[in-house]
């Protein structure tokens, strides 16, 4: 039990340190994550041989400080997961609230709305989308939060149906609240938890699709130091020097699993409540 | 049965209609094809010319209609990029993708079904904590950079396994590997959580008063009541994997529909990109169509209505 | 002759937390019927559970004595229970909605037991398994075998369960509320089954129920417990006739019987609920709830004789409870 709730706190601190590092990224960042050095390129973190404190975690292959630039890419990750996760879950909660809470034909339309969804390769129509239209994380942004919706539609779906039926619904209906009302006020709050641990999944995978993307080379441009980015850039160096591609990975990892502890305790919060 | 079976048939034609029509949709949404394929450089009569050449002149609806008619007949259209019937590219590169998924998915239940089913067993144990801890980890690692992480480890330090191309069959293990990872924490979350459920309810008691082996409980009794979703998550979890493999198959240079798309993508051949979403979307729907038919087999409740 | 089973001052504690179980104490003689009354909660599901070393995983087991005929179940490994549950000693529950698993055919569900004890083919087995769907009152049994649990209505799949229970001859049945869950005329039926098939096979009933109705009806031997502890035993005219434990003078009394009860007379209760004991708890699990406490009923509490073969434990002499 101890363990769960130690496990939750650093998710949550994870989560929050990476944030704050995002918001003060001006502050703390030692070099300008753009200046290119071509005298200093590839050199290794501080503690590895030939490293330095001038650049702790070492230079890319422009000669750009690599921590600066790490710092930078909390911001571009942090920035993608809230703002896709706000998106996708105005469209996802949106379309499940009316499916579970209308019933019939209307849960019919959002019911197949979700499977043609899901039946969509997800990677390959984001990277045709960016393709097309050019990278930029406003448009990574947008395409992710327009794709990442289905597991909000369905979760709100089936909890608005099992609050339905509940008295304190059936007496605002009575009391004549308007409909509007009746979601916003009754069947929203009470299935807002359920929700928030799925913003935490969709959090987590936006910011790993992101990562892919720009990996791939279709999500946001360069010279942005987006985490997938790096990792990309440092492909070519990886066999003679690990660390360019290590560095980025295990931030990218630690990050995600830090949001995935954060909402697995929040849903045995959910649980322990229910019990 | 049979009305259910047909009602899913038609829902599943629906959205390979609806698919359809995304996958059209997708291709025309920079406004002007003609000046994507063309480029930058392109003078305005290049793209006029590819606009004639490539039927692009024509009204969208027209397009699609005549796209639509030619797909149903086998027909994808020719490449921009190989000057080749997409079709035919596509029936050489599927396999290989094919084999990828299912190898991946084959080594992800391998895993996942005896550490889920072990777990449960444990449950609240410090070996329960342990693959659960292992399925966290999973669910954080991003395939691509795991990818790299097995390729610097086994084909350069160790040099066990080929990083990359399908010269041999052990060109398959990484890449299946790395897929296997982003399917196992699932699996082994929806083995243990069915398990913990089947393995507390009474028929469990029952059969534990009928004297069974421990095994034939766990085994016979257990599963088979745990095996339902997860029969259902393996299926939709494999259509994920296909369309997910478009990563693995980038990073290990494996020939399959996933490197095809990325290439096409990054050199504009819209034709084959169009039909590549359209094959992934036509597998996902048959693969839970199929896994829509295997649960209504497992389960009498289901059989029967 | 020597008893079916024999328990003496069974104990079980839930992880250290409750007290379930403590020091229950019976004998059920061959062919009898013994009923375990009490309230849901006092612990007889528990006891019964316990004897069949089928308590969930947390719970400790313990007793002086645990013996099924010749066998000392207490030095009996969990391979060695198995091989006597369902063969030996059979149990059936009180949800026969849920005892059964959904996934297979009854006829494989009883083929099972048949294959596992007797070392039986499946043709052997479902050929038992027809002749005991026959014998507890199922028609058209080859049917039947080959239907699924949610297929069948809960009075049958009550009697596939006792079918079930009778595949390989056992000795002692444990029937855990066996009619709870069913329509009351089903109650009947099933109640009338239990009867005709001990006298046929002569087997021993360990019945536990919470209804003295059935107890009036069936029982041979009755042990009445509460709040974990044996309160009263009794042959069934004895307990009857002479309740003696305020907690089953109580339970009597909330009986309404035709003629001896007026009509405005207000039917007796016992206030207050049954107390969550926990392993320190010493004394008289009654003592909140009964209108005779004394002080001295936070002791330890013996056993004591208010007639031969009629034990109670309680402070109070037996004239004056």
């Amino acid at each position: 039990m101890k363990l769960r709730h130690l496990a939750t706190a650093l998710g949550g601190v994870i989560v929050a340190f990476v944030l704050l590092v995002g918001i003060f990224a001006p502050l703390l960042a030692p070099h300008d994550p753009f200046a290119q050095d071509l005298m200093r390129r590839m050199v290794p973190p501080e503690w590895m041989e030939g490293g330095s404190t001038a650049n702790w975690l070492g230079t890319d292959q422009l000669g750009r400080d690599y921590l600066s630039r790490l710092i930078y890419g909390a911001r571009i990750s942090m920035l993608i997961g809230i703002l896709t996760v706000v998106t996708s879950g105005t469209i996802g909660i949106t379309l499940g609230v009316l499916g579970g809470f209308f019933g019939g034909r209307v849960d019919d339309v959002v019911m197949f709305a979700i499977t043609c969804r899901l039946s969509i390769p997800l990677i390959l129509v984001a990277l045709t989308v960016v393709a097309l239209l050019g990278s930029s994380l406003t448009l990574v942004i947008l395409t992710l939060g327009l794709l990442l919706w289905d597991r909000f539609a369905v979760v709100a779906r089936t909890t608005t149906m099992q609050v339905r039926n509940l008295d304190y619904i059936a007496a605002a209906r009575a009391a004549g609240a308007s409909l509007a009302h009746i979601l916003l006020r009754e069947v929203l709050p009470n299935i807002l938890s359920h929700l928030l641990v799925v913003a935490t999944l969709e959090m987590a995978l936006a910011i790993l699709l992101e990562a892919t993307l720009s990996f791939l080379g279709l999500g946001v441009p360069s010279p942005l130091p987006s985490w997938g980015l790096m990792i990309a850039e440092g492909k070519d160096y990886m066999f003679f020097s690990p660390w360019v591609i290590m560095v980025p990975g295990v931030t990218l990892f630690v990050l995600v699993m830090g949001i995935n502890l954060l909402g697995d305790g929040l849903r045995d919060l959910l649980r322990a409540e229910r019990v | 049965m049979l009305i259910f079976v047909f009602r899913r048939a038609v829902l599943a034609l629906l959205v390979c209609l609806t698919v359809l029509v995304v996958s059209f949709a997708l291709t025309r949404l920079s406004g002007d094809l003609a000046a994507s394929i063309a480029g930058p450089n392109a003078t305005a009569d290049d793209v006029a010319i590819i606009r004639k050449n490539y039927g692009l002149d024509r009204p969208l609806t027209q397009q699609f209609v005549d796209w639509a008619a030619a797909a149903a007949s086998g027909d994808l259209g020719r490449s921009y990029l190989y000057h080749a019937p997409v079709s035919g590219l596509i029936r050489v590169r599927l396999p290989v993708t094919l084999t990828l998924g299912l190898s991946g998915l084959a080594i992800a239940l391998v895993v996942a079904i005896p550490l889920g089913i072990l777990a449960a067993m444990r449950e609240g144990s410090a070996a329960d904590r342990a693959i659960m801890l292992v399925a966290l980890l999973g669910q954080a690692m991003p395939s691509f950079w795991l990818s790299l992480t097995l390729i610097i480890w086994f084909g350069l330090n160790l040099q066990w396994l080929p990083i990359s191309g399908i010269e041999s069959w052990q060109g398959y293990i990484l890449p299946a590997t790395v897929l296997a990872f982003s399917a196992i924490p699932a699996l082994m979350r929806l083995t243990r959580a069915g398990m913990v459920d089947a393995l507390s309810a009474d028929y469990i008691r029952t059969a534990r008063a009928k004297g069974l082996s421990r095994s034939k409980i766990v085994l016979k009794h257990a599963l088979r009541n745990a095996a339902m979703p997860v029969v259902s998550i393996a299926a939709v979890q494999l259509g994920f994997m296909l369309g997910g493999s478009i990563v693995i198959e980038t990073v290990f240079a494996l020939p399959g529909i996933g490197y095809l798309a990325w290439e096409s993508i990054s050199k504009n051949d819209f034709p084959v990109v169009q039909a590549v979403v359209m094959i992934l979307a036509l597998l996902y729907i048959g693969l839970t169509l199929l896994a829509d038919l295997m649960n209504a087999v497992l389960d009498p409740r289901l059989r029967a209505s | 002759m020597s008893p079916v089973l024999e328990v003496a001052n069974l104990r079980v504690d839930f992880s250290g937390r409750t007290a379930a179980v403590r020091g229950v104490s019976l004998k059920v003689q061959r062919g009898e019927t013994h009923c375990l009354v009490g309230e849901s909660g006092c612990g007889k599901s528990v006891s019964a559970l316990a004897v069949m070393g089928l308590l969930a995983r947390g719970a400790v087991r313990d007793a002086d004595v645990l013996r099924f005929q010749d066998t000392d179940l207490t030095r009996l490994s969990e391979r060695g229970m198995a091989r006597l549950r369902g063969d030996k000693m059979a149990m059936i529950f009180q949800e026969p909605m849920t005892s059964l698993n959904p996934a297979y055919t009854i006829g494989s569900q009883m083929a099972e037991v048949y294959e596992r004890h007797r070392g039986a083919g499946r043709r052997a087995a479902l050929d038992r398994a027809a002749e005991l769907l026959g014998r507890v009152g199922i028609t058209a049994p080859g049917m039947r075998l080959a239907q699924f649990p949610h297929q069948l209505s809960g009075g049958l799949r009550q009697r596939v369960m006792i079918a079930m229970a009778l595949m390989c001859d056992p000795e002692l049945l444990i029937a855990d509320e066996p009619t709870t869950a069913l329509d009351v005329t089903v109650q009947a039926q099933i109640l009338r089954l239990l009867q005709t098939l001990q006298r046929e096979l002569g087997l021993s009933l360990l019945l536990i129920t919470h209804d003295l109705g059935i107890v009036a009806r069936m029982a041979n031997q009755v042990s009445v417990m509460y709040a974990g502890e044996l309160v009263e035993s009794a042959t069934a005219e004895a307990l009857f006739a002479a309740p003696t434990h305020p907690y089953t003078r109580g339970l009597l009394a909330c009986i309404p019987i035709p003629g001896t009860v007026r009509r405005d007379e207000p039917l007796g209760s016992i206030p207050g609920t049954v107390p969550r004991i926990s392993p320190g708890f010493a004394g008289c699990g009654f003592r909140d709830r009964c209108t005779h406490a004394l002080p001295a009923c936070a002791q330890t509490v013996a056993l004591r004789s208010a007639a031969p073969g009629h034990a109670y434990r309680c402070v109070l002499p037996a004239e004056w409870t």
